[in-house]
């Protein structure tokens, strides 16, 4: 356990959470601005790598996939926004039931569309390579992961604290009710959010589909792990989003490198825990 | 109160038909009935917290779980449960789910509205977890078979007579909650559910009430998991699966949520398409899917409300404004 | 007298009734061949599922549904993955639809389902895939309608194990999926690697569905001479990708599936080298191969999975069985007894049955290789065969006496004596 081991544990817990903090911060945006926990959140994760999997199998292209795979998603999560969810007003209960049902029928379609087995995004070659530094083999893919994840971060971040959208969204977020009162219209911004996080999903599909690969069940494998990132940071906080994937991603690497025995509460535990303590999670604002 | 006591009539009516009818139908018909009714026991647990407490539990598959695994490792393992034995499982089935309740219950109790839906999921994960690493108590991924359905006297191992005793705890359990929430107690667990601050104002103790109800229902889960361990044979990790718990919760809504029957429609009408739609078409997903984004757009009340939403219609429907005003009034 | 004559005339179309009842019920039985086929059509193994049904359909096709002038009625069920409905579809199949034989299961808790369903109803039930060890080894006692036509997880790792030694390896680390299936695949290659003089150094235990071997690789030992792997569905994937991307380059001995065909066309050129071991390969060069798989792939678009070949050949066994008897159901005792005396020339080989009801195979220890084979065009990812065990049973060379004597292998059997 030398200094490397640390080294390159610490390395792959943190792309990791890059990853997770691409579909954590969209569902921690949907509940931020609309109360509602989206359980069909992990469908679009999926979606997304199966979208690009059909582009670049039809035009050979993995950067074009990205943006198409991404955005079809997030028309998805638009419709699903204004047609079902929106009639039903405010009710949590409802619409989280409702994100259920989709969650499930998107699993069916995408079985019948794009079948069983078992698919990997393949990325451009240069990203396939490993660099090494200081002895250490450093998979170029996960330092891409990183990158993504930084600049992601930092776009959403600018747009949120530095233009007027995002000044709205901020209102929203804080307090739905004052922002209509100083006429906002928040349902436009309920809208874009959602669509928003749809299209973040849908990207940390493409990404983590060449990392974690694109089959059935990956949807509902990745619901609970975007859960805990969000619980752990605090839902509707966007810092808080980054820090719980951060969090996530190298507790669980390091829990299943020193502690293999408890793997499978490496992630459930500390969210129960956490959540008992401070029920609207660490950083959670309510 | 006429509504009340016709509706107990008819569920009264309902559940008679469903015991006579039912031995004489087919009996793959009889199984899935059989089943329906075990499960509704779990699902009816949760329309307890849900409908009449406010608190949706993504773990309710847990308690499910400590009495089939409890029934199962008794069964497989000592012999016990076989014979007369039975009913001392049931009690511990109970009890261990009640137990397990108690505990989660500390925990989870601190959470209100979303977040408690995720700490039961996180604690109902748990439990899977170590259903499945715990492999010298739980058989791990292998399961534990059951050798045989229990022998006092009748034997469970007839699907009929299987049927008659799992509606017989189906009635029962149905009755105790009937009667639970039309208690002051349950009364109370509704004010809860509407508004907790003037409970509390009004000098209630809502964190027992609330404990309490959670542990009532971690008690009817167990009772729920002993009889499902028997229907199939077989106890699992799928059983604590995180699905199994979105699938309870479904249903409870589905079939309408504070109605406590909902849960048994819910249920049946969950598993009439997984388990035998399936059996004729293969694309029962969507029809499952459909059915649960439909009810949940255009009926709020679930299935049960349909009457409700009929006579609504009709009431609008046959008087001019006057008349409709007046049918809505007494409400 | 009138009551007397009355009486008379309708005792003979009463009897006559009868006897065409009683004569109608049997003969309608005879007249076909039902077969459930129990099967994951959708949920998460909806491919393996799917591999299945085309294994077992591509045969009907083949024969027209007619096995020795009997007609073959195939009824297909989803499971879904999950045993308890596994159970409530075999009833169905049994009590309603009146099959005479049940195909199918994939999950251990799904062969451990439905053995029992085939103890009580008296039908015979044929695992094409589920592995599961004890189902024909200590466990079989109790179930004795039910025969496996596929493998035990241990089977093909006992060859493995002692190829392993004749490679000249002393020292693995091995990592398996934390499940029964990886239990057992691990424990076979174990004792034998270990019997003839290897040593296990580490075990690590990814539970099934990760993605992310991250916390793992950087802890495999490093004087280990290669890895065992034993990944499962979406992880044979990402294992030697991640593996190769940390910079490893020791050889991977793969346990069966890790390899496999249901996998194999989507992995990357990074597995081109990796060792396997399985009962199948679809590069295997025997006409009766090279015949099912370019059928197989014009048919449904992909090589043959050891999940299609399993069922195919299942099929053929029922089907040789009722040439054998004529074309008529016998009942399922005389059935079992005659499917036990069967040898049959499958794709994988040749293949019969041992006296616990578990097949007598060839094992393969396959290479991966990126060629062009059977006259397809592009070169492609093949499992070629590099060595042949040829007749290996479930208990490889241990005797069945000496090898039921030690428990079932589990995550502490064999222990790990040289983990350091």
């Amino acid at each position: 356990m030398d200094a490397r081991f640390w080294l390159i544990q610490a390395f792959n817990g943190i792309s990791y959470g890059a990853l997770l903090f691409l579909v954590g911060s969209g569902l921690s945006l949907i509940f931020g601005v609309m109360r509602i926990v989206n359980l069909s959140h992990g469908s679009y994760f999926l979606l997304g790598g199966y979208v690009a999997l059909s582009v670049i199998w039809s035009t050979g292209s993995w950067l074009l996939a990205i943006p198409v795979a991404a955005v079809s998603v997030s028309v998805v999560g638009l419709l699903m926004e204004r047609v079902f969810l929106r009639p039903l007003g405010f009710d949590p209960l409802r619409q989280v039931l409702l994100t259920v049902g989709f969650a499930f029928l998107f699993q069916q379609a995408a079985l019948d569309i794009w079948s069983g087995n078992p698919f990997d995004i393949n990325p451009p070659e240069v990203l396939t390579q490993s660099i090494v530094v200081g002895g250490l083999h450093l998979p170029l893919y996960r330092i891409f992961m990183i990158g993504v994840a930084l600049a992601i971060g930092l776009g959403l971040w600018l747009v949120i604290e530095r233009t007027r959208l995002g000044a709205t969204i901020r209102a929203t977020v804080d307090d739905a009710q004052m922002a209509r009162g100083v006429g906002i219209d928040t349902s436009f911004i309920s809208m874009l959010i959602f669509a928003l996080g749809a299209f973040l999903a849908a990207l940390g599909g493409v990404i983590g589909g060449a990392f974690l690969g694109v089959y059935p069940g990956l949807d509902f494998e990745m619901l609970p792990i975007a859960f805990a990132v969000v619980i752990i940071g605090g839902m509707g906080s966007l810092g808080g989003a980054a820090i719980g994937a951060l969090l996530v991603g190298l507790a669980d690497n390091f829990g299943k490198a020193l502690f293999p025995e408890i793997s499978y509460f490496t992630l459930y535990a500390p969210m129960a825990l956490i959540l008992a303590v401070k029920p609207t999670g660490l950083f959670g604002r309510e | 109160m006429t509504r009340p006591r016709s509706s107990v009539l008819l569920v009264v009516a309902v559940l008679a038909a469903v015991a006579l009818i039912v031995p004489h139908t087919t009996s793959f018909a009889i199984l899935i009935v059989t089943r329906v009714l075990a499960f509704s026991i779990l699902v009816m647990s949760l329309d307890l917290l849900l409908g009449f407490t406010g608190l949706a539990s993504l773990g309710q598959a847990a308690y499910l779980g400590v009495g089939a695994y409890l029934t199962a490792i008794l069964a497989a393992r000592y012999q016990i449960g076989l014979g007369y034995d039975f009913w001392l499982v049931i009690a511990l089935g109970v009890i261990g789910g009640a137990a397990l309740a108690a505990v989660f219950g500390l925990l989870a109790l601190r959470a209100t509205g979303v977040y408690f839906l995720m700490i039961t999921l996180a604690l109902g994960q748990c439990v899977w977890g170590l259903a499945y690493r715990w492999n010298s108590l739980t058989g791990g991924d292998n399961g534990i078979n059951l050798p045989h359905r229990p022998k006092f006297g009748i034997d469970l191992a007839d699907p009929v007579v299987f049927f008659y005793v799992v509606f017989g705890f189906f009635a029962l359990s149905l009755l105790i909650m009937y009667t639970l929430v039309r208690s002051p107690f349950g009364r109370s667990l509704t004010g809860i559910r509407e508004r907790e601050l003037r409970m509390k104002i009004l000098g209630y103790n809502t964190w027992l009430h609330k404990y309490l109800a959670f542990v009532i229902a971690g008690a009817f889960g167990g009772l729920s998991g002993v009889l499902w361990a028997h229907t199939a044979g077989i106890v699992s990790p799928d059983n604590v699966v995180l699905t199994t718990s979105v699938d309870a919760l479904l249903m409870a809504v589905l079939g309408g949520s504070g109605t406590l029957v909902g849960g048994v429609i819910g249920a049946g009408v969950v598993l009439f398409i997984r388990e035998y739609l399936s059996t004729l078409v293969h694309w029962w997903q969507y029809v499952l899917g459909g059915v649960y984004v439909l009810v949940i757009l255009y009926l709020p009340g679930g299935l049960m409300s349909i009457p409700e939403r009929v006579r609504q219609w009709r009431a609008a429907q046959s008087g001019a404004s006057g008349a409709s005003n007046f049918a809505t009034m007494g409400r | 007298m009138t009551g007397n004559l009355v009486r008379r005339l309708w005792l003979p179309p009463l009897a006559a009734g009868l006897l065409l009842g009683v004569q109608v019920a049997p003969a309608a039985a005879q007249q076909e061949l039902h077969i459930g086929i129990i099967a994951p059509v959708t949920g998460i193994f909806a491919q393996v599922g799917a591999d299945m049904l085309n294994g077992f359909k591509m045969y009907l096709e083949q024969t027209n549904s007619n096995f020795a002038g009997i007609k073959v009625v195939p009824i297909i069920e989803d499971s879904q993955g999950k045993p308890d409905l596994a159970v409530t579809k075999a009833k169905k199949l049994i009590l309603e639809d009146h099959v005479q034989i049940i195909v199918g299961g994939v999950l251990a808790t799904e062969g451990y389902a439905l053995a029992p369903v085939s103890t009580a109803e008296k039908t015979v039930y044929i695992s094409s895939v589920t592995a599961a060890d004890d189902l024909t080894q200590r466990q079989l006692g109790n179930y004795p309608y039910f025969v496996r036509t596929s493998w035990t997880s241990s089977q093909p790792n006992h060859p493995l194990g002692q190829w392993a030694c004749d490679q000249g390896y002393k020292k693995v680390a091995a990592i398996a999926a934390d499940y029964a299936f990886g239990y057992e695949s691990l424990g076979g290659f174990q004792k034998a690697f270990e019997d003839c003089g290897g040593k296990i150094i580490q075990k690590i235990w990814p539970p099934i569905g990760t993605k992310d071997f991250g916390p793992y690789i950087p802890t495999i030992k490093s004087d280990a001479d290669a890895v065992y792997s034993l990944m499962v569905g979406p992880m044979t994937l990402q294992f030697p990708k991640q593996l190769r991307q940390s910079g490893y380059t020791k050889p991977i001995i793969g346990g069966s599936v890790s390899y496999d065909e249901a996998s194999l066309p989507f992995m990357g050129d990074e597995v081109i080298g990796d060792v396997s071991a399985e009962q199948y390969s679809a590069a295997l060069q025997t006409p009766a191969n090279q015949t099912f798989v370019k059928n197989y792939r014009a048919k449904y678009g992909k090589v043959p999975s050891y999940f299609s070949e399993s069922n195919y050949t299942t099929a053929l066994m029922i089907d040789d069985v009722m040439k054998e008897i004529g074309g008529k159901w016998p009942g399922s005792e005389a059935f079992i007894a005659k499917l036990l005396a069967l040898k049959v020339d499958a794709p994988r080989g040749p293949v019969s049955l041992d006296d616990m009801r578990n097949p007598i195979q060839n094992i393969y220890i396959k290479k991966v290789e990126k060629t062009k084979l059977f006259g397809y065009d592009k070169p492609e990812l093949w499992d070629v065969v590099v060595k042949t065990y040829p007749n290996v049973s479930q208990f490889w060379t241990y005797g069945k006496d000496a090898f039921l004597k030690q428990p079932v292998y589990s995550r502490d059997f064999p222990p790990c004596k040289y983990c350091e």
